[in-house]
């Protein structure tokens, strides 16, 4: 994911694709279908060579059934292949083996986005993947039992003298910190206009911007209830008087979600594909539709021209 | 028995024989004679006072309804187990005084990434409940319970006495909600934040305690991985007079650290923070004397940190390795040779932490210099299955004949032998928690080639206060049948792809009585398994199942069976009705009340919950035809 960045690409057919998320499953639907179109192949882009897996990310049901069968031939030999014999693998019944690819499958939701990046890739260079392996079964979710911050302490080590530290204010090198790969929660803070305090959300929990606006409007709407209403007590509420805060996405409700990117940029929610959202968005925003700026034509579609923080 | 007998007889004249039937308070107007009840009452009331132990408790309350009345007024602490096992409402309508409460959430290989993110166990709705019925609530504990910013300002609102903090593997708060318990929570001594997943908000929080003199005792906040404003926290440090216990994150430099130390040499746990230089330092500038700062510290008995060691400043700590009880080097990437000139120091030593980095030559360091150790655990620098692993059964081996004390390993290895899991049985009797993680699946005896039945099978006959116990490697029905055979105290049991047939499971859950928690992931134990344990479920606090061959079927008739459970199934296809699958994880525990509903319909895949009337929705769907209602307290509940 790093370095890739769809904002940069100023084609013409990203902007008729925003921001209805139907369109990107039609699209990513005809695209996934036994290769790319010559139009895209003819595109400038940057990507892995051999195809454009950014689309193949996006989730709906008819995708997870291609990501259970299509790209994980070498997970669901590798799963199957192990160093000892194990008695009951081998007297295994013929149904367990779609309960292995399918936990390969999970293995990729829990693992997020991440995890998905890397398949493709491992399927576009074969040998190489293979190597690494060497005897080692495929990894399995939470296999060893160690919790995510104890991991990847081999790079934590530092003999470095204090004349070799890169910052100068009292800081911490980010480059000292454990990679984590699979995180387990993606929390990012979201606030209101109107609601004094902000909540978190898990965007782990979500794999798609439909799931997400549902449940920003399930996270607000009895605060913005309550927030009109100052003499009722929040707590007797019947659920069913609270307004739905819809429209969040399309800029036809009363709000509008945005969000900053981890380049500080403040982006409407939905431009780009969602595993791309979820690894650069740092924290959401639930604006006033009537407070938004009109779109600049900058260099950056969908970037808001508005400066100044969240 | 006649109260007459004892009665003074004031009226005088009357004839009563002393034999015959008396009547209850007959003779005599003036005096009325408490009734049995109010005797007893007072009686348990008073001595009630003394029972603290929830166990002790519970046993009383069971007694008769007066008993069970009298005890649930003057109960001031409280433990729930399994959020989900009852209600909040429940809880405040029996208990009126409760001062301290714990409350755990979710099952523990949560931790391991086996949940589905958002999957509940909330800490809103007991939040809403306690806000009404226990102004009065000083302490509170959580562990693996979602908290949001907004309910931590809820409870510094709500509980303006709130004395002690402890949040323990949470998540969904950041540096807001710290923000506003500094702010609000006038009377916290204890503030605590372990192993849990803060967000960073960009609040100096530390700038948010009190400006005048704190009673803070312990302030541990080693998981925030943000930025602190470090003159802030020292002039904290300087008006906590009280302060005891200071665990520091990474992100304060170890010269930052010898700041801290020289104004709170009164610390007996210290958390030390990066442990490394992270600023740009003048060249030739004078490095502060770290020896010093750990010599003014006479009362110091557990140190921890080394987030981010630089191992020439390990020596520092010299000066107070003779009097600790608990060194915590699990951060520390350091060899044996490293590890040698503190070990050998360190004679008190009770509890020892460390990674595998240390070696198995580290390992027989500890075993010749730590003759209390009473716990262990060494993780791995590399948590991955075919990684070359420096401890093996060699360390293992010399920590059982040097530590005979020992209670509690947790050790994670790459290669194991059956010889030196039977000789610690032998050593260490005193064995109460034995968690040995082969990391390797289906690892045998690497010397032998044969299964790790026999170690494990004389760890459970040997070590007869046995309560905890994690298995790994290769391992047949057999250790499952010396599990059952020989773990009568056991208490909890974590199990990972192991076993053969069904059997393994059938010999636990008929052998060992005392089993309150099982986790099993990743072995073949189906439904006639499952069926086998309908005895024994109620007297579980939970059962997980991940990866395992039980079908959704087996699962709803376990409910059917058992009303008094919660069944909640993970399934991989939603759309899938046939019963016949095998489920990916199944968790059941016991319930007083409905299932739940407040489990997450937004996520991909949510949990089903089966049993009692079997409430199910579909994923994505609002729950069609069934209202969603707040009790009274505020808990949410289902109704048609």
């Amino acid at each position: 994911m790093e370095g890739y960045s769809r904002k940069d690409v100023g084609c013409p057919q990203l902007l008729d694709l925003i921001p209805k998320e139907k369109e990107w499953l039609v699209k990513s639907a005809e695209e996934t279908n036994h290769g790319l179109s010559e139009e895209k192949k003819l595109e400038l882009r940057l990507g892995p060579p051999g195809g454009d897996w950014t689309f193949k990310q996006i989730n709906g049901p008819k995708n997870e059934s291609l990501l259970s069968f299509g790209f994980f031939p070498n997970t669901t030999a590798g799963a199957t292949t192990t160093s000892a014999p194990t008695p009951w693998q081998h007297q295994a019944k013929a149904s367990f083996f779609p309960l292995m690819e399918k936990k390969s499958c999970r293995t990729v939701e829990l693992q997020g986005a991440e995890k998905k990046a890397f398949s493709p890739a491992n399927k576009a260079v074969p040998n190489s993947s293979n190597a690494q392996k060497r005897t080692a079964p495929a990894p399995v979710v939470g296999w060893p039992p160690i919790r995510s911050f104890r991991k990847n302490l081999a790079n934590g080590n530092s003999s470095k003298l204090s004349s070799e530290s890169q910052s100068v204010v009292p800081d911490k090198d980010f480059s000292k910190k454990p990679i984590e790969n699979c995180p387990k929660s993606r929390f990012v803070k979201i606030n209101m206009d109107g609601v004094p305090i902000g909540r978190k959300v898990d965007l782990k929990a979500f794999n798609s911007y439909e799931k997400l606006s549902s449940a920003v409007d399930e996270l607000f709407r009895g605060l913005l209830a309550a927030q009109s209403d100052s003499s009722t007590n929040g707590i007797e509420n019947e659920l069913e008087e609270e307004k739905v805060i819809s429209g969040l996405l399309n800029g036809s409700g009363e709000y509008t979600l945005v969000y900053e990117d981890n380049e500080g940029d403040r982006m409407l929610v939905g431009d780009v594909p969602w595993d791309m959202f979820v690894s650069t968005v740092k924290r959401l925003r639930v604006l006033k539709s009537s407070e938004l700026p009109m779109l600049s034509c900058g260099s950056k579609p969908g970037k808001l021209s508005l400066d100044g923080s969240i | 028995m006649s109260e007459d007998e004892e009665l003074p007889d004031l009226v005088g004249g009357s004839t009563r024989s002393s034999n015959s039937t008396a009547v209850s308070g007959g003779g005599d107007q003036n005096y009325v004679s408490p009734s049995p009840d109010q005797v007893l009452e007072n009686v348990i009331e008073n001595v009630l006072y003394f029972l603290t132990s929830r166990h002790d408790r519970n046993a009383a309350s069971l007694v008769c309804k007066s008993w069970y009345h009298a005890e649930a007024l003057t109960r001031s602490e409280l433990f729930i187990g399994n959020c989900y096992s009852v209600s909040p409402c429940r809880v405040t309508n029996r208990f009126k005084l409760i001062k301290a409460i714990a409350i755990k959430g979710k099952p523990r290989f949560s931790d391991f990434s086996l949940l589905p993110p958002d999957w509940g166990a909330h800490f809103a709705p007991w939040l809403r409940a306690m806000a009404v019925s226990y102004r009065a609530l000083e302490k509170v504990y959580l562990k693996r319970m979602c908290v949001s910013d907004e309910d931590l300002a809820i409870a510094a609102h709500s509980f303006p006495i709130l004395k002690e903090l402890v949040l323990v593997c949470c998540e969904g708060f950041g540096t807001d909600g710290l923000a506003i318990v500094a702010r609000e929570c006038r009377h916290i001594r204890v503030l605590e934040l372990v192993d849990s997943d803060i967000t960073d908000d960009e609040v100096d929080w530390i700038s948010c305690f009190p400006d005048d003199v704190t009673c803070l005792e312990s302030l541990i906040f080693d998981c925030v991985e943000s930025p602190i404003n470090f003159e802030a926290l020292e002039r904290l440090v300087a008006r906590s007079p009280s302060l005891k216990k200071l665990r520091l994150n990474s992100y304060i430099s170890i010269r930052q650290l010898y700041c801290l130390m020289i104004r709170a040499p009164q610390l007996t746990h210290l958390g030390t923070g990066s442990f490394s230089t992270l600023e740009i330092v003048a060249q030739g500038e004078q490095e502060p004397d770290y020896i010093s700062a750990f010599a003014a510290c006479k009362s110091l008995i557990c140190l921890s940190g080394f987030k981010d060691i630089n191992p020439e400043y390990l020596s520092a700590i010299y000066p107070v390795c003779g009097n600790l009880t608990s060194l915590n080097l699990s951060y520390a990437n350091i060899s044996a040779e490293q590890l040698k000139p503190v070990i050998c120091q360190c004679h008190k030593l009770q509890t020892f932490w460390a990674l595998d980095s240390v070696s198995d030559e580290g390992l027989q360091a500890v075993s010749a210099a730590c003759k209390d150790l009473r716990e262990l655990r060494v993780f791995p620098v590399e948590a991955l299955e075919d990684a070359e692993g420096p401890v093996s059964e060699v360390g293992l081996l010399a920590i059982s004949e040097g530590c005979r004390k020992l209670q509690s390993i947790l050790y994670f290895c790459q290669r194991m032998t059956n010889a030196a899991v039977v000789a610690m049985s032998k050593n260490c009797p005193d064995l109460v928690v034995f968690r040995l993680c082969i990391m390797g699946r289906h690892r045998p005896d690497h010397v032998t080639g044969e299964p790790m039945d026999e170690g494990f099978g004389a760890i459970v006959k040997n070590c007869k206060k046995l309560t905890r116990l994690a298995v790994s490697g290769l391992l047949t029905d057999r250790a499952f049948n010396y599990i059952g055979q020989y773990g009568k105290l056991l208490r909890t049991l974590s199990v990972a792809f192991a076993g053969n047939t069904d059997l393994g499971l059938k010999y636990l859950l008929e052998g060992c009585p005392k089993l309150l928690k099982l986790e099993i992931r990743d072995s073949p134990f189906g439904d006639s398994a499952l069926f086998a344990g309908l005895h024994h479920y109620y007297n579980m606090r939970f059962m997980w199942l991940s990866s395992c061959k039980v079908t959704r079927h087996g699962c709803e008739e376990v409910a059917r069976q058992l009303p008094g459970l919660v069944v909640e199934v993970i399934a991989l296809n939603e759309e899938d009705k046939e019963t016949n699958e095998y489920v990916d994880t199944m968790y059941l525990y016991r319930s007083l009340d409905r299932p739940r509903a407040d489990a997450p319909r937004m996520m991909v895949r949510p949990p089903l919950i089966v049993g009692k009337a079997l409430y199910k929705y579909k994923a994505g769907l609002p729950l069609a035809g069934l209202k969603i209602s707040r009790s009274p307290c505020g808990s949410m509940y289902l109704s048609s």
